[in-house]
């Protein structure tokens, strides 16, 4: 490890509600390792009573859609209304939908 | 004052005092999530401080309240520890610190949970959980810090050099806690050591860092109210605004 001063790596914060299912992304923070990105993150998203459980992942290692392919990837589905369960008619006598 | 009320404010002061020098790193720590990091941890003692405090002012009888005890006493009353009371220095001295002290006051509060005194008791009950995560904080980073770059290793190295003598003080008995620990009150010093001394030689070891050999010199005096010159000026900053403005609220 060199002396010289870097910067923390950046880290994606995800917390599950006591209610939650499931892990919500909340925002992102620095910490020098995975451990103390934990850590880290308990003190600044669950300080008041946010959060059950904790994920962190390096935001380094997320591969997301770029800006540019907005088109080719959401704009197609703009038209495609029948992929909507908008079409159904519920029998009368069916619970519990 | 009675004998609970002393010992209540004893470990009143070590909270209050250390909660202070933590808050002083507000907007200075090294990264910002850094920073929120060891102003939770000085919330978490100003909670404590507050609660000890508020027993030691019953138990004395004097009509006191926590604010009376945290603001109007000159620093010859305070009864905090000598090294909580100590300058910040650099990072790696508050985390040394950290782990030397909240080893220490964590094992002090597991004992006080079975105290005898009920009011001692429920203060501990809740403070446990919280330096659990105190000494959790400060482990983790000596092992950074001593295991980390050579930078790093050198200046943790020498906050423990610097630090190493004022453990002594943690352990001490006087006829108070003989009395307290007669009447099963408060936690037995022989026993935290038992703990203390295991535990933070294996962190140590672990982060590469080295007990210093014991030398003459023994830091002591804080239970009497014999503190470093450095205490005079902290408090003045901590009791500036209430002794300005007495009782004033936000």
């Amino acid at each position: 490890m060199s002396d010289e001063r870097r910067e923390w790596p950046l880290w994606e914060v995800f917390v599950r509600s006591k209610r939650g299912l499931s892990h919500q992304h909340v925002g992102s923070l620095h910490a020098p390792d995975a451990e103390m990105a934990v850590r880290n993150a308990r003190d600044v998203y669950t300080r008041r009573q946010e959060g059950v459980s904790i994920w962190v992942v390096a935001t380094a290692d997320i591969t997301a859609s770029s800006p540019d392919e907005k088109d080719a990837f959401f704009d197609p589905a703009a038209d495609k209304a029948y992929r909507h369960p908008t079409f159904y008619h519920v029998p009368e006598g069916v619970r519990h939908l | 004052m009675s004998d609970v009320a002393e010992y209540a404010l004893r470990l009143g002061d070590d909270a209050l005092v250390l909660s202070h020098r933590l808050a002083q790193w507000s907007a200075s720590a090294p990264e910002i999530e850094e920073d929120i990091a060891l102003t939770n941890i000085a919330l978490d003692l100003l909670g404590q401080a507050r609660r000890l405090l508020t027993i030691a002012g019953v138990r004395e009888g004097q009509g006191r309240d926590e604010d009376d005890l945290a603001y109007l006493r000159p620093e010859r009353e305070f009864r905090n520890l000598r090294i909580v009371e100590l300058d910040n220095g650099d990072f790696a001295d508050t985390i040394v610190r950290q782990l030397l002290f909240s080893t220490y006051q964590l094992s002090l509060y597991a004992e006080l949970t079975a105290s005898t005194d009920p009011d001692l008791a429920a203060v501990a009950g809740k403070a446990v959980k919280e330096v659990a995560y105190h000494r959790d904080h400060a482990v983790k980073w000596t092992l950074r810090l001593g295991d980390g770059t050579q930078k790093s290793h050198e200046r943790s190295q020498a906050a423990l050099e610097r630090l190493w003598p004022y453990r002594h003080e943690l352990f001490e008995t006087d006829e108070l806690t003989a009395r307290l620990i007669d009447a099963g009150v408060a936690a037995d010093p022989a026993v935290l050591r038992s703990t203390w001394d295991p535990f933070v030689a294996a962190v140590l070891d672990q982060a590469t860092l080295t007990a210093p050999e014991d030398g003459a010199r023994k830091p002591t005096g804080g239970r009497r109210g014999q503190h470093g010159e450095i205490l005079g000026p902290m408090l003045a900053e901590m009791q500036w605004l209430h002794r300005s403005a007495p009782g004033v609220r936000w």
